[in-house]
């Protein structure tokens, strides 16, 4: 079975063009997507870093043409982040906890798991027009506590999935062993699950953390925004990401400066938390 | 449990307390399941509830109609549902190629020690909050746009018999495509990471077996991998269009905010979340809240059937792989 030759060498040119333009194209969507991101993190790091201050960390947002800083949209960021934190956390890991012990098989897990799924990537606005519909509406106010549970919903899933994860790595091996020796389920659970999968655990909570700090949309219409400082809960909070889109869409120069200096803290914070997180879940790695 | 069987009195009290113990914390973590349900539930209900009085009022035209009156209280959810649906085509239309591109890049063509540098960068993009995406797009992107590539569009692509009506109007820099771009590059990460992981599932077994047959790069990517891991990649795919569909922030900026239907893409627009997020705490009057409250419902619905479809197609390629 012969082939005649000039079909033969055409088909093999064929084959390698097909294979050469294809690498190229590989190659040019990696560096396209690698050369956008450089842009906008360039971008960020060239304006943000122009803008930052100390007034940025002592002086609360000024009125359109003064100067100022942004001392309580990020004491506001920080309480309400931290705020939703505590909600969200002990809940997260209670549900992941069902879902990779209690209730591992059982007839919640399946839709608990699905529906987990879906708020992980739930479009966040709807988030903060449920809070809105069930907290600002009632209370007939915007409040830092309305702003705090959204961000809580949006974290919840966050850590539910990692618990869930990182409880599924600890080898069932150790759980029978404990249980043969007549220790109670949640006693295996706290001193043997929790304590091998600390790190995991650990690290799902701070990317929950790192996710929510940047959260803008949800925060529009429960946390709303506020020109002066202020602590009180049951009243509007300044904070970072709302004082951002504000002052990014507005036309006055010294508010866009004072955007960019507070986008870098925001992705500076976000970025910090994952590294962080990543090296804590490399450091468990490499010791086992 | 077993230890009733003991038949031991003095050890009578301990059992029953550890008991209680137990069933406190099992009850608190399954009570701690069903709130998460509870909440996805809850959600559909109270934007039901909030967009009732609109519904109500429109029907089902709601869906259809292209007015969005403020003053005579007419509300129509078109503009906004038609440019939430064409942004996330042109991300998902420039997305899939460049995503599927880079993951083949990382997979089989990138030397080792690159590999990981470029795979960490990529999780870490994906964290980075949307709203810088926006901003960059408003500052640098939109006025780069405006004035060196919609002039081209316009000029060569906008006389064209049926491509032409896309690409024809005012360079404005914000608008519909702008909008689309900037979701391109946001969800990238997203959905590369995802389809880099689907990728390295296939065996390598596989993969050895076709170079060795003499395969080139492409065809092992085209013929092994990819169908091996279709299902996989269609669920990375939707994933990353629930996010599309449900992005706020980076499009906000640089959409125009202008509640008017028009055939160029190069017109300013509107999307689901961005009339949410500029209009909503000015709306006036319980029927323009209502109205408002009632495109996010329509958003819910529509990212959650999409999201839906995306884990069942994730899960069926997990079952093959542990299969």
């Amino acid at each position: 079975m012969a082939t005649p030759a000039p079909q033969a060498s055409m088909l093999y040119r064929r084959r390698k063009l097909v294979n050469v333009a294809s690498r190229i194209g590989a190659v040019g969507a990696a560096a396209i997507g690698v050369i956008a991101l450089l842009l906008i993190i360039g971008t960020l790091f060239l304006n943000g870093f122009k803008s930052l201050d100390i007034a940025m960390f002592t002086e609360t947002t000024p009125p359109p043409g003064s100067a100022g800083g942004m001392l309580n949209a990020i004491v506001g960021s920080l309480i309400i982040t931290v705020i939703a934190a505590i909600v969200a956390t002990p809940i997260a890991i209670l549900a992941g906890t069902y879902l990779a012990e209690y209730g591992r098989y059982s007839l919640l897990a399946k839709p608990t798991r699905f529906v987990t799924d879906i708020l992980l990537s739930a479009p966040s606005i709807v988030i903060g027009l449920f809070i809105y519909q069930i907290m600002v509406v009632p209370m007939g106010h915007f409040s830092a506590w309305a702003g705090s549970m959204a961000l809580a919903i949006i974290m919840i899933p966050v850590v539910v999935r990692t618990t869930e994860n990182m409880l599924g790595l600890v080898p069932d091996g150790l759980r029978e062993a404990a249980v043969a020796l007549g220790t109670p389920r949640w006693k295996v659970i706290q001193s043997v699950s929790y304590r091998a999968a600390r790190a995991g655990i650990v690290t799902g909570v701070m990317l929950g953390v790192a996710r929510i700090s940047g959260e803008t949309a949800p925060l529009l219409f429960t946390a709303l925004n506020n020109q002066f400082w202020s602590t009180d809960l049951n009243a509007p909070m300044a904070n970072m990401p709302v004082v951002i889109f504000q002052f990014a869409m507005s036309p006055y120069e010294d508010w866009q400066r004072l955007a960019w200096g507070g986008a870098l803290l925001i992705t500076l914070s976000v970025l910090s938390l994952n590294v962080v997180a990543r090296v804590l879940v490399n450091a468990k790695r490499q010791r086992q | 449990m077993t230890a009733h069987t003991i038949p031991a009195p003095q050890v009578d009290e301990r059992p029953r307390r550890l008991l209680s113990a137990e069933t406190l914390f099992h009850n608190a973590t399954r009570l701690a399941a069903i709130l998460v349900l509870v909440v996805l539930t809850a959600i559909g209900v109270s934007l039901l509830m909030g967009g009732w009085e609109a519904l109500a009022k429109f029907g089902p035209a709601f869906l259809w109609t292209e007015s969005w009156n403020p003053v005579k209280e007419e509300f129509g959810a078109l503009v906004p549902i038609y440019g939430t649906v064409v942004t996330s085509l042109i991300a998902m239309l420039i997305g899939v190629p460049l995503s599927l591109g880079i993951a083949m890049f990382l997979t089989e063509i990138c030397p080792n020690w690159l590999r990981q540098p470029i795979g960490i960068a990529i999780e870490l993009l994906a964290g980075i909050p949307s709203i810088i995406y926006g901003m960059w797009g408003l500052f640098v992107f939109a006025p780069f746009f405006a004035n060196h590539i919609e002039p081209w569009l316009i000029d060569v692509l906008g006389p064209l018999p049926i491509l032409g009506p896309l690409f024809q109007g005012a360079p404005y820099g914000v608008g519909l495509l702008t909008g689309g771009l900037i979701l391109t590059i946001m969800v990238l990460p997203f959905i590369t990471s995802v389809i880099r992981d689907v990728f390295e599932t296939v065996p390598p077994m596989l993969k050895e077996s076709a170079y060795g047959l003499g395969c080139t790069t492409w065809e092992v990517v085209w013929n092994v991998v990819i169908p091996h891991t279709r299902t996989g990649i269609v669920g990375g795919l939707m994933l990353g269009l629930g996010r599309a569909l449900g992005e706020t922030m980076a499009v906000t900026f640089v959409i125009g905010n202008a509640h008017r239907l028009s055939a160029s893409l190069l017109a300013p627009g509107n999307t689901i979340s961005s009339a949410l997020a500029n209009e909503f705490t000015e709306a006036v009057g319980d029927i323009y809240l209502s109205s408002l409250i009632a495109l996010g419902l329509i958003l819910f619905v529509l990212t959650s059937i999409v999201l839906g479809i995306a884990k069942w197609m994730l899960v069926r390629l997990d079952a093959r792989v542990s299969r």
